[in-house]
């Protein structure tokens, strides 16, 4: 019987990829990135446990290190798709990690490279070397190279007793017969670049709520400290602004589903930190429903923390280096102007597969979310299929993998 | 297995700097593991020299490399060689400052080379664990939405099915529904009700057996091999799932001092001969409307015309709904902004779809929606920018304070309005957002036979949802092979419900398949070992049955326990429970964690060498300690480090056995435990810390202080703080001084 193909290694995709395999099913799981794990790698906790996702990762890592049924390859993408439900053949591309498996992760090649490179894992909130490892729990554990920030100049090479490092790593194409597809490609934060009125580079006190994640991470840029990105100063005030993008038909025209928990958590980040610091929330609706409530209702207790309902219109920039957030109360109807240290934007999710050059065979409804199609076998799963939480993207996922197996019986 | 031992020390990674590697070779070889050292054993040539010892009959190896975490692949020679790692890189050599005293570091390496050692010779090969009589047909309880989409989903899958439903008809609250919500792209328009289509395409599946008017009266067995007792709907049967009774309740029954609650009922370990065979259960017995009469403000019950929305569904089925309408979202008034109880998004949904009934059926018909947060996530914002948009549906948030009659009809008085003005709406008809509630929340539901009780365990923590409360693993429950979907897990549209309902049914499949294969399911996936019990040592205490989190084991007949493999997840918790010391695996039990803690050497002619033992749960707390090792934490070399499958399979005896081997002090690192319990096996860490407590006393008797011992919760996160929790308890046994026994 045919084999699964999950493209995308995120919780969604790892997710489609065990359940299939652990019912005995022979599964591909491809990565675009050098690591497995996606936008939940980057997370500090989930709402509304504050748990750390890198427990889940761990278990789901066990699960494929222990299952043969399993192969997963990164820093590879779909190229091509021919074929139909049943029998597809898919042509995909690893690109150069430059460092092959003889990698033990000892770490003497960052020690010996002289260049580096802005973390995008990060944010670009701090640097790595050239080479060096994704993050704390990335898995595969092997080094990779930013071909756009090495010289080449062979300082790691040297350093590398294993011969771990290839310097003429070519990408390598090669082709997979399989009988079924999952897409996970997940989510991108939106730019927060394109709201013009957020103003997101005209003070280094405007970050994305992703920003905020990578702060309060213990492996974060600052260590779990959330200080202000530029001065690194710690802020004695902040403002959340909802619906960053969201719900807007300019932007986003639908709800990105997590934000309003997300900032819920962060606000528990924050307290932590900062007992005393004021926090303004402006938002349009708080959609924090079901057992989320109960999270809320605690984090609304909080005498410090201010809900707003009203869409923030405009943020200043002040000579301080804080900024200034302009507001209108729906409620009251007055207007709010609210000056504060550091302003978080709830950035919301951008499908992933919209901004892809391609997907073949794939079919996008117009916000770019993918259209699951089990007649032909092309399925989707996670913030792929829909914005969701982590719970809604791993059911949804765990879905298409019996829609996967379906499909492999033809 | 004849065993033919080998050990490898690498000394690769820093680990020959910061360690004499053919020390440590002397040292296995004094064990009966002929060592040898190689400075990369992962390379291409180490793995080369490992595999010409197994071709000259080597099957039984210690590396001593890195972490057993990593580099699984390489070190992988097959399932019938017995490979035990002794972590010297992560957890030794990278823990310890380049100031760290040579002669420690060396002794801390030379036990972990001891305990692996000791440990692959007391490990064997596992035989995985096989039904006599599997069974892979699958039982679907409840037969609208949820139901039978599990069922067709299993079935297209191949597998056979039966469905039960309560009522005369299958399709539950669906069949009610006049419209239902879009369900996909461009998700603005309602849809015509798909229920009746579902329902024909589950009657005419050859693999699916559909009975209505059938429930369930007990579920007795276990995944792979249930026994399940039907009866007709709205009987008692003899077979009906007995309570539970515990052992106090018992002896007052017995006493005459309590009313027995299982009279006329067959007791739990008895087989009905009639039972049908099923591998697996579907739980989605759904919900029941919330009752609001309780919001007196609002008047449900009381004043005529205001209605729950499952009421005003009703009406909108048979006929014409008023032309004015208005909807309660949030009964709180000015006090509380939060919707109804059990109400998740979907009655925000519910009040959007109702609305455009009024739409529909009256030409100059007006909907007020009356809303605190409009909770419309994802996809359904959509739904929502569609009724803003249509004439006549008035939407703002609002604090309903009031809902009175009025000449006739009913007056809405409302608060803080978007309108920056207090309302008074008068009105035909009041829909109050009525919540959703599963069904799990006031009765058993599942109906087991089982010796912890006929129904899911602690859904307090959920509301009365049959959840899981792991937010990686959202189709765990606290009994193995039965899975939950739809309204019993929350409120949720259809959808949802459907992506839901065929993830239960494919965790329904991989139970049977895993249990065909002798594997455990989640977490240990796969895991092909199973608890095994020297029974003529039992002396019944039962503890292994209480504290099992996943109620593996039954009594048989002689109140002797009675284990279930394949309800069973490998935790051992039934391991660190028994005081007999009777349960065991293959490749983990008391005997071996305890000869490793024997094989550590304790000086006892050195006050500062001081030694102590940490059990450490393997899912988290352990790869907590190995990035702490990457990120060069110190870690005091005075510790030394067992993996546990997790702190539950932890026997207090191996506590005693490192005391009275004249360690000094014990410390257990694992997860977070109580509500928002991070154990992977829910109830792990929560009974070690009990269990823990009571040592403290035994030690107290013995003349030790209780301080020497303590379970300290660690998450996986933590590994920049783990190091001075573990280096702040060895100064406090360091302020206590040196074990007395020790050298006794």
């Amino acid at each position: 019987m045919g084999a699964v193909l999950v493209v995308g290694g995120g919780i969604s995709g790892m997710t489609a990829a065990l359940e299939a395999a652990e019912v005995g099913k022979d599964v591909f799981l491809v990565e675009k990135n050098s690591y497995l794990g996606g936008r939940v790698a980057q997370l500090n906790q989930y709402f509304p446990k504050l748990c750390p996702p890198s427990c889940g990762m761990e278990i789901n890592f066990k699960r494929i290190k222990n299952n043969r049924k399993v192969r997963t390859y990164t820093m590879t993408t779909v190229k091509a798709v021919a074929g139909s439900a049943g029998s597809y053949e898919v042509t995909l591309e690893t690109a150069p990690r430059y460092v092959n498996s003889n990698c033990t992760a000892c770490n003497a090649c960052v020690d010996a490279c002289p260049e580096s490179r802005a973390n995008a894992f990060n944010f670009n909130m701090d640097k790595t070397k050239a080479i060096y490892k994704a993050h704390e729990m990335a898995f595969p554990l092997r080094y990779v190279i930013d071909p756009s920030a090495c010289t080449r100049c062979g300082k790691c090479v040297e350093a590398c007793k294993y011969g771990a490092i290839e310097m003429d790593m070519q990408a390598k194409s090669f082709k997979l017969n399989v009988a079924s597809i999952v897409w996970a490609t997940g989510w991108n934060p939106y730019d927060p670049t394109r709201m013009d009125n957020l103003k997101f580079n005209s003070s280094d006190a405007i970050i994305t709520n992703m920003m905020m994640e990578r702060l309060a991470a213990p492996a974060g840029p600052t260590g779990g400290k959330i200080l202000r990105p530029g001065d690194n100063k710690e802020p004695q005030s902040f403002a959340f602004v909802q619906c960053a993008g969201s719900r807007d038909e300019n932007h986003l025209e639908f709800c990105s589903y997590i934000c309003c928990m997300a900032t819920m958590k962060q606000i528990t980040y924050i307290r932590e930190r900062y007992p005393e610091a004021p926090i303004y929330v402006f938002y349009i609706d708080l959609r924090t429903p079901g057992k989320y409530e109960k999270f809320r209702e605690k984090l609304m207790a909080d005498p410090k923390t201010f809900f707003i309902k009203g869409k923030v219109a405009d943020i200043v920039a002040e000579g301080d280096g804080g900024v200034t957030m302009v507001a209108e109360n729906a409620v009251t109807g007055d207007k709010v102007r609210q000056k504060v240290d550091l302003a978080i934007l709830a950035t919301g999710m951008e499908p992933a597969a919209k901004g892809m050059a391609s997907l073949p065979g794939v079919t996008l409804d117009k916000n770019g979310f993918i259209v699951s199609d089990a007649d032909r076998a092309m399925l989707a799963a996670g913030c792929a299929k829909k914005a969701s939480d982590v719970v809604t993207a791993t059911q949804n996922a765990t879905a298409a993998a019996l829609k996967a197996i379906q499909a492999s019986r033809r | 297995m004849d065993k033919k031992t080998q050990a490898y020390i690498c000394s690769g990674c820093g680990i020959g700097a910061g360690v004499d590697c053919e020390a440590l070779a002397k040292v296995a070889t004094g064990l009966k593991f002929p060592a040898k050292t190689h400075e990369a054993l992962c390379s291409k040539a180490g793995r080369e020299m490992i595999e010409a010892d197994i071709a000259a009959g080597a099957n039984t190896l210690v590396i001593g490399a890195c972490s057993f975490r990593v580099m699984q692949d390489e070190f992988d020679f097959g399932d019938d060689k017995i490979v035990v790692r002794a972590n010297l890189r992560e957890q030794c050599v990278w823990c310890q400052g380049e100031d760290a005293d040579a002669e420690y570091v060396q002794e801390l390496a030379a036990d972990n080379i001891r305990m692996a050692c000791t440990k692959a010779q007391k490990e064997e090969l596992p035989e995985p664990y096989k039904l006599e009589n599997i069974t892979k047909d699958i039982l679907v309880m409840g037969g609208g939405v949820a139901g039978l989409t599990a069922a067709r989903e299993a079935a297209k899958a191949g597998y056979s099915v039966t469905l039960i439903e309560k009522a005369a008809a299958l399709g539950g609250k669906a069949t009610g529904w006049r419209k239902q919500f879009p369900t996909q792209a461009p998700w603005t328009d309602l849809e015509n009700p798909t229920i009746a289509t579902l329902i024909k395409e589950v009657e005419a599946d050859s693999n699916i057996t559909v009975k209505t008017e059938t429930e369930v009266a007990r579920i007795g067995g276990a995944p792979g091999a249930f026994k399940v007792t039907l009866k007709p709907a709205g009987t008692t049967s003899e077979w009906d799932a007995p309570a539970k009774v515990t052992v106090d309740q018992q002896d007052l029954i017995a006493k005459g001092q309590m009313e027995d609650p299982n009279v006329g009922k067959q007791v739990y370990t008895a087989e009905n001969p009639e039972a049908l065979n099923f591998g697996a259960v579907v739980l989605a017995t759904g919900w029941t409307p919330a009752d609001v009469s309780g919001y007196e403000h609002l008047g449900h019950g009381k004043l005529k015309n205001v209605v729950t929305n499952a009421e005003f569904e009703k009406l909108a089925k048979t006929g014409k709904v008023p032309a004015k309408v208005a909807f309660v979202q949030s009964p709180g008034g000015a006090e509380d902004d939060a919707d109804f109880p059990f109400c998740n998004s979907v009655t925000s949904m519910v009040a959007l779809k109702q609305a455009r009934y009024v739409r529909e059926d009256n030409a100059n018909g007006i909907a007020y929606i009356l809303y605190q947060h409009m909770r419309t996530p994802g996809n359904m914002e959509m739904f929502y920018k569609g009724a803003q948009n249509e004439d006549g549906i008035m939407l703002t948030k609002a604090q309903v304070t009031q809902v009175e009659e009025a000449g006739g009809a009913l007056r809405v008085i409302a608060k803080n309005t978007l309108l920056n003005e207090d309302l008074e709406l008068d009105v035909d008809m009041v829909v109050l957002a009525a919540g959703m509630v599963p069904t799990t929340k006031h009765e058993n539901s599942i109906n087991l036979a089982y010796r912890q009780g006929p129904a899911f365990l602690d859904l307090d923590l959920f509301d009365g949802y049959a959840d899981s409360h792991f937010i990686c693993f959202p189709y765990e429950t606290r009994r193995t092979g039965i899975y939950t979907c739809g309204g019993v897990r929350k409120a949720q549209t259809m959808e949802e419900t459907i992506d839901d309902a065929t993830g239960a049914a494919l965790k329904a499949i991989q139970c049977m398949e895993s249990a065909d294969r002798g594997v455990a399911v989640h977490p240990r996936s796969g895991d092909p070992t199973y608890p095994e019990f020297f029974f003529q040592r039992c002396t019944q205490c039962k503890r292994c049955t209480e504290e099992c989190p996943f109620g593996a084991l039954d009594d048989d007949e002689k109140g002797t326990p009675k284990p279930n493999p394949t309800r069973c997840r490998r935790c051992g918790t039934c391991m660190g429970a028994c005081p007999e010391r009777i349960i065991g695996f293959k490749n983990y039990n008391v005997d071996m964690i305890g000869s490793m803690i024997k094989s550590i050497e304790v000086p006892d002619d050195d006050e500062d060498k001081l030694r102590i033992l940490a059990l450490v749960c393997e899912n988290d707390a352990y790869p907590c300690l190995d990035m702490a090792g990457m990120r060069h934490q110190k870690i005091s070399n005075l510790v030394r480090v067992v993996p546990v499958r997790c702190l539950g399979s932890v026997n207090m005896v191996w506590i005693k056995d490192a005391l009275s081997s004249g360690m000094d002090g014990a410390i257990l690192l694992g997860c977070r435990y109580g509500d928002d319990y991070q154990c992977h096996f829910v109830k792990g860490s929560e009974i070690a810390s009990r269990r823990m407590e009571n040592i403290g006393e035994t030690l107290s008797t013995l003349g030790l202080e209780p301080e020497r011992c303590a379970v300290r919760q660690v998450a996986i996160s933590d590994y920049d703080s783990v190091a001075s929790v573990i280096n702040e308890f060895v100064e406090e046994i360091k302020g206590l001084g040196p074990n007395p026994f020790k050298g006794y």
